[in-house]
């Protein structure tokens, strides 16, 4: 069962600072649907995931899920990393077990039906070092599904992966999220990984953090990426992009590192 | 080791039979390695001996050489002693080394985690951790009502400090990433301690416990120097006062060979406990 979520005008500063790294940020994200996060690096994106997750309390203003205020994290509402950070002492099936291990429960049949899920039935009783990166990143996805969450948040989860694997994860992703009946939000660098996976794609600026535009996406799933619809949308995000933060002096660019991700996707396109 | 054997052997090897070569090899490495290193320790053991025996003013030290020292060895084995003096050691020392761990271990992971108990305690800790264990002996006798109450806290005294560093180590390394996951997962305080961290910082902890056996074991002679009548300080002790050499020489090398499996045991324990590329 998938949850809507609000965020009611968050604003965030870290300790020591003095400008705010979110500014009076608001969105309603209602039940069920994929949302995509870009925007450059240090943009704060990954601050509001956070926030999203319980993780870190913003300094003003809140977060409801299902209308309650995310106070602490919750196996509700979980999180998925760049870095897949299984536990290398469990195995694959305890990996995928752990939520429901901490809360008491045992449930083999919804881990075998997960090992299914994503593809790892025959190793489950692996070692997970022995795993390739995708399928570390399957487990994962596993692990965070296993508690029956509502909401799955998504911080550049496949950013480590090479391009196939991801392409793949992306739909596998898309499509569970869709046959679970999830609220998904992803936070990613990539342009074709939003257009891939989301039914909306916000954008955010940098210093302070807000969201400056969204692009709806209304393509069926599963997306193919090389039909002419999929590079019109992508196409029409990344203008809208560039129009909205996309002004990034070079000189900017040089001294802070930033935005090559995107700057590579865009060349890519081009 | 001419070489004809090499060369037969690598002929095999290249047939695709059963690999000879390697298999010498590491028979050769596991075996022969070892023996060599335990010949040239027996070689200089009974050239010292020669020489003691040889000089009129340390003759009377002459049973000192491996010879005499064996042969006592296998008598002491035999009616009992060995055992009767080491059993006490090893009691004392278990003893030591559980208080080292149930103090160090919990302490330990609180430096860690905490880096206001780290700060606080980081002073308090170099300094005391500076103090020869012997150092505290008379405080330990003032302090303890029994002699063997004395030595496990001497033992427990030297023996908490690796325990203790190398766990909070262990914590400190732990990947931020793997507490993230496991809080948005639902875990308490106490799950998060017993599935994550302590699984995590296994290895960390018989890593401290293996330099912590050293130690304690370093210190378990002196310390049995202390009130007590038994034990293999104590055996040590009274084969001097007695002018036995042989018998001190051999527990000397009791001594040596159960250090030896102690840390075997240690060193078997850090990688069962290990979850490094564990194939
Ligand atoms: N714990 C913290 N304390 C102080 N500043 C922080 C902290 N975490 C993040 N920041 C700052 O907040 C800003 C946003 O960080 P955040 O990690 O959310 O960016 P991001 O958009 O996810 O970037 P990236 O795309 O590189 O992952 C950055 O300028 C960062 O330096
Ligand atoms: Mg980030």
């Amino acid at each position: 069962m998938s949850a809507n979520i609000s965020i009611d005008f968050i604003t965030h500063t870290f300790k020591g600072q003095t400008d705010p790294t979110l500014n009076n940020i608001e969105l309603k994200i209602p039940a069920g649907e994929r949302v995509a996060l870009i925007g450059r690096s240090g943009c704060g994106k990954s601050t509001l995931l956070h926030m999203l997750a319980g993780l870190l309390i913003p300094t003003e203003g809140c977060v409801r899920i299902h209308g309650h205020q995310v106070t602490r994290p919750s196996a509700k509402w979980n999180m998925m990393f760049q870095k897949p950070s299984l536990y290398p002492w469990m195995n694959v099936r305890q990996n995928i077990e752990l939520g429901l291990t901490f809360a008491g429960q045992k449930n083999p049949e919804k881990i075998d039906y997960l090992l299914d899920l994503v593809g790892l039935s025959e190793k489950a009783e692996e070692h997970v070092q022995s795993l390739s990166g995708g399928q570390q990143q399957r487990v994962a996805l596993a692990r965070s599904l296993a508690t029956s969450p509502e909401v799955l948040l998504l911080d550049e989860p496949f950013s480590a992966l090479d391009a196939f694997t991801r392409a793949t994860l992306q739909d596998e992703v898309a499509r569970i999220t869709g046959q679970e009946d999830l609220t998904m939000v992803i936070v990613t660098h990539d342009i074709d990984e939003a257009v891939a996976m989301a039914d909306r794609v916000l954008i955010m600026s940098a210093n302070p953090g807000e969201i400056v535009g969204e692009e709806q996406v209304d393509l069926p799933f599963p997306r193919d990426r090389s039909r002419a619809e999929f590079s019109r949308a992508r196409e029409q995000l990344m203008t809208k992009f560039d129009s909205l933060v996309g002004d990034v002096k070079p000189a900017e660019i040089r001294q802070t590192g930033q935005s090559k991700a995107l700057d590579d996707s865009k060349q890519q396109a081009a | 080791m001419s070489a004809t054997p090499a060369s037969l052997n690598m002929n095999t090897a290249r047939e695709g039979g059963f690999d000879w070569k390697a298999f010498g090899m590491s028979a050769w490495r596991g075996i022969g390695y070892p023996v060599i290193g335990i010949g040239v320790m027996l070689a200089l053991w009974w050239l010292g001996g020669w020489a003691i025996a040889s000089n009129p003013d340390t003759e009377s030290f002459a049973d000192f050489a491996p010879a005499p020292a064996f042969s006592r060895l296998l008598e002491l084995t035999a009616n009992g002693y060995v055992w009767e003096a080491s059993a006490p050691s090893l009691a004392r020392i278990g003893l030591g080394l559980l208080w080292a761990v149930v103090i160090g271990v919990p302490v330990g992971v609180a430096v860690g985690l905490y880096a206001s108990v780290r700060e606080i305690s980081h002073v308090p800790f170099q300094f005391l951790r500076m103090i020869s264990p012997l150092a505290w002996m008379p405080i330990a006798v003032l302090a303890f009502a029994t002699w063997d109450g004395a030595i496990v806290f001497l033992i427990a005294v030297a023996a908490i400090w690796p325990v203790l560093f190398s766990t909070a180590q262990g914590v400190r390394r732990i990947d931020p990433l793997w507490f993230k996951v496991a809080k948005n997962l639902g875990a308490d305080g106490l799950q998060m301690l017993r599935r994550i961290i302590l699984p995590a910082i296994g290895q960390d902890i018989f890593a401290g416990i293996r330099l912590a056996v050293g130690v304690a074991w370093i210190v378990l002679v002196p310390a049995e120097y202390l009130g007590v009548t038994s034990g293999l300080g104590y055996a040590i002790n009274d084969a001097r006062d007695t002018l036995e050499y042989d018998t001190l020489a051999a527990m000397v090398v009791v001594i040596g060979v159960i250090g030896f499996f102690l840390d075997g045991i240690c060193v078997k324990l850090i990688k069962k406990f290990s979850w490094h590329n564990q194939d």
